[in-house]
């Protein structure tokens, strides 16, 4: 209670200092549609009380609701949305916080007696001279002893200190451990989605904003050069480039953000299409006409007072390209175009499953991966959409 | 209008052309190509030498990798489209046009078949969330909705295998054809096609139940429909004679922008599945810089990707004559 007076008498302050000096600032402010919502309390009696003392608090009367909360309000209204955000934090906890609980690293294979009895049976047939016809079965038993793999879930291994440890859902072909390789693939995920969807954005907003703003020659160019990305397939453009870096020699590990950053590249095209449109409409408003009388300079006018009124769209487009961008990752990763076979990485475990051993028997290698992928996804979606919905001003309060 | 689609046509022409060089100078670029992707183990052991691996790529129009080289390549393979001629591919020995055409009609076949059913399904379902928006099934094909969208391609094939092919049993692994099946038999084809079709259509069949939803919502707000209702129309008349109509204007135009899909094929789908149609052809040819091929394909794709955006704003203006051409 205390802390929201403080509040609500800031928010005053403010308001009554931008009515007497910042004179450009008013103008932004209004033309930036919802500000600040005032949502009057009714029925309630302190309204009198406030005739009689006027000026001294508004906010006896008056509940003064930041657009923030009023979207958040509306957010955690959808039950889809408030599904999607547990899901997204399950997600982050599991993949950034697991490792500190486990004692196994991600690159480590144990090396210690196989659990498991690898059985391969062939068979031939052979008539002999009397025109019998025999059929000989012959198995080989195989049981590596330096090398503990396909290990079945909740197994001990021998980590390299020479201590058990739990193999939650067993050991790859390698001699990985699942569990361990799910945080990190998980881990590798959403920082790369973060940093391209982030910096495509960037880019998008800044080209987007350049061509809404100055039109012409510019947004001619520029929105070619959106039609040529366009057209270009972009899974074909990076299979190219995945086989430049394969043969220019380059450290594997350095090539995932490579990769990457063609990816970024390829995606901007959206943002700029999305920004370059709202201010396209957004240029004609009244606020901007304010913006020329005070003469600022065009980049305050477009990245001050034209992008600030695409955010809502933006965090929404991001959102969504976040789950767009974890499914491509893990598409390259499958395809053994992403991190390098030490680095763990959720496409590269599904693709296990191209063995038909694998696909058919250690469903533990390439199940949950493929589960965290669609974990992370949907958590996206859902929360995007709930924004979109939530950000939307036209929807009712 | 006329002024408009020469205007528009023109443009893609242009654009297209920068796409191909840019796809060009991209292919050009790399430091590998076809002859040492395919003869660097004979060089290595001896069994070739370094002049004949240079007379090799001279054979093959690809020896001069200075900008000049490139840009004289570019020109012959251009000149050579333009004449409808899209040179032999390195890696199949064929006319690329010939390639294209062998295997372009199973991936567009499964993706046709697809693409009906998902309409089938689709359209009624998000009609129905629409009726019974925040209703049971509104809910719950909101749901699957967004798992469809969500599940990786490769992810869901696989799982689709192992429960179908592997546990179940009902369907084959791979392939479009069992070893003893002669000659063409479609009974074993569709047998086939079933999973690779399921595939697809379980990962697009959400966007286009959204999108039906959404069209159904909006239409249902117009007051035409209050007017349908009030005059004591039937609610199912009201939804599927009044709604429905309106609702399939947008979907319509939708229909023209997916050409792209239905002929480009599926890279990865086909690749899991073994089935030889364009995207795995295109796949197998990326890998080895098989230029001629690789141009061929992208142009191909980027020429209809053009032709579907085109045609679905064209589509758009003539069913909704509320749109006009702005300048």
């Amino acid at each position: 209670m205390e802390d929201n007076k403080k509040e609500i008498i800031n928010n005053a302050a403010n308001t009554e200092d931008v009515i007497t000096s910042n004179m450009d600032e008013t103008a932004v402010q209004s033309g930036a549609g919802e500000a600040v919502a005032v949502a009057v309390a009714a029925g309630e009696a302190k309204a009198e009380k406030k005739a009689e003392n006027k000026g001294e608090f508004i906010s006896d009367n008056v509940r003064i609701v930041s657009p923030m909360k009023l979207v958040l309000k509306r957010f955690f209204r959808s039950r889809l949305s408030v599904v999607g955000l547990v899901m997204f934090l399950a997600v982050v906890v599991f993949s950034f916080l697991g490792p500190v609980f486990i004692s196994w690293e991600e690159d480590e294979i144990d090396r210690s007696q196989s659990q498991r009895t690898f059985y391969e049976f062939s068979y031939y047939t052979e008539i002999d001279e009397n025109g019998n016809e025999f059929s000989y079965y012959t198995s080989s038993i195989n049981r590596p002893d330096n090398l503990n793999i396909h290990a079945q879930a909740f197994t001990y291994g021998v980590n390299k200190y020479g201590k058990k440890a739990l193999h939650v859902f067993g050991t790859d072909g390698t001699g990985y451990d699942i569990f361990v390789r799910l945080m990190y693939g998980g881990r590798l995920s959403l920082m790369l989605s973060f940093l391209v969807v982030l910096v495509y954005t960037l880019i998008g907003v800044i080209m987007g904003g350049l061509a809404g703003y100055f039109g012409g020659w510019v947004d001619m160019i520029i929105m070619r050069l959106v039609d040529i990305l366009n057209c270009l397939p972009s899974l074909p453009i990076m299979l190219i480039i995945g086989a430049f870096f394969d043969n220019s020699g380059m450290d594997e590990g350095i090539r995932v953000y490579f990769m990457m950053g063609v990816l970024t590249l390829m995606s901007w095209s959206g943002t700029t299409r999305l920004v370059r449109g709202q201010i396209l409409s957004l240029r004609e408003q009244e606020y901007m006409v304010a913006t020329d009388a005070l003469g600022f300079s065009p980049w305050r006018k477009i990245f001050k007072h034209l992008v600030p009124n695409v955010m809502p769209q933006l965090i929404v487009s991001m959102t969504l390209g976040l789950g767009g961008t974890i499914l491509t990752e893990a598409s390259l990763s499958f395809l053994n175009l992403g991190a390098p076979g030490t680095v763990a990485s959720l496409g590269r475990m599904v693709n296990a499953a191209k063995e038909p051993t694998v696909l058919a028997n250690y469903v533990l290698d390439w199940l949950p991966a493929g589960v965290i992928i669609i974990l992370a996804v949907v958590a996206f979606n859902f929360i995007g959409d709930g924004l979109r919905d939530a950000l939307d001003p036209r929807m009712k309060r | 209008m006329v002024k408009y689609i020469i205007k528009r046509v023109l443009y893609s022409i242009l654009i297209l052309l920068l796409v191909s060089v840019l796809l060009y100078l991209i292919m050009r670029i790399m430091p590998s190509d076809y002859v040492e992707k395919t003869l660097l183990d004979k060089l290595n052991t001896g069994v070739i030498t370094e002049a004949d691996m240079l007379h090799q790529k001279e054979l093959y129009g690809i020896a001069d990798s200075s900008f000049l080289g490139i840009m004289k390549g570019y020109w012959s393979w251009f000149t050579g489209a333009l004449r409808g001629e899209l040179g032999m591919s390195f890696k199949f020995q064929q006319p690329v046009g010939e390639v294209i055409a062998d295997h372009m009609w199973i991936s567009f076949g499964i993706a046709m078949a697809a693409f009906v059913f998902q309409f089938i399904i689709a359209i009624p379902l998000g009609i129905k969330a629409a009726t019974n928006q925040y209703g049971a099934v509104d809910y719950a094909t909101s749901i699957l909705a967004m798992i469809g969208i969500s599940l990786p391609s490769f992810f869901l094939a696989y799982l689709l295998l192992r429960v179908f092919s592997v546990e179940l049993g009902w369907l084959p692994l791979q392939g479009i054809k069992e070893g003893d099946v002669n000659g063409f038999d479609f009974g074993d084809l569709i047998w086939h096609m079933i999973l690779p079709m399921a595939t697809i259509i379980i990962g697009s069949i959400g966007g286009l139940m959204r999108h039906t939803r959404t069209n159904t919502l909006e239409v249902l707000n117009q007051d035409y429909v209050r007017t349908a209702r009030a005059k004591g129309l039937s609610e199912r008349k009201v939804v599927y004679k009044h709604v429905f109509r309106n609702t399939m204007v947008p979907i319509v135009t939708m229909t023209a922008g997916i050409i792209p899909g239905l002929f480009g094929g599926m890279m990865i789908l086909e690749d899991v599945f073994a089935i030889d149609g364009i995207g795995r052809i295109a796949y197998q040819a990326l890998q080895v810089c098989d230029i001629p091929l690789v141009m061929g394909y992208n142009m191909f794709i980027a020429i209809l990707s053009v032709l579907g955006t085109l045609l679905s704003d064209l589509t758009y203006m003539l069913v909704d004559p509320r749109i006009k051409i702005s300048k």
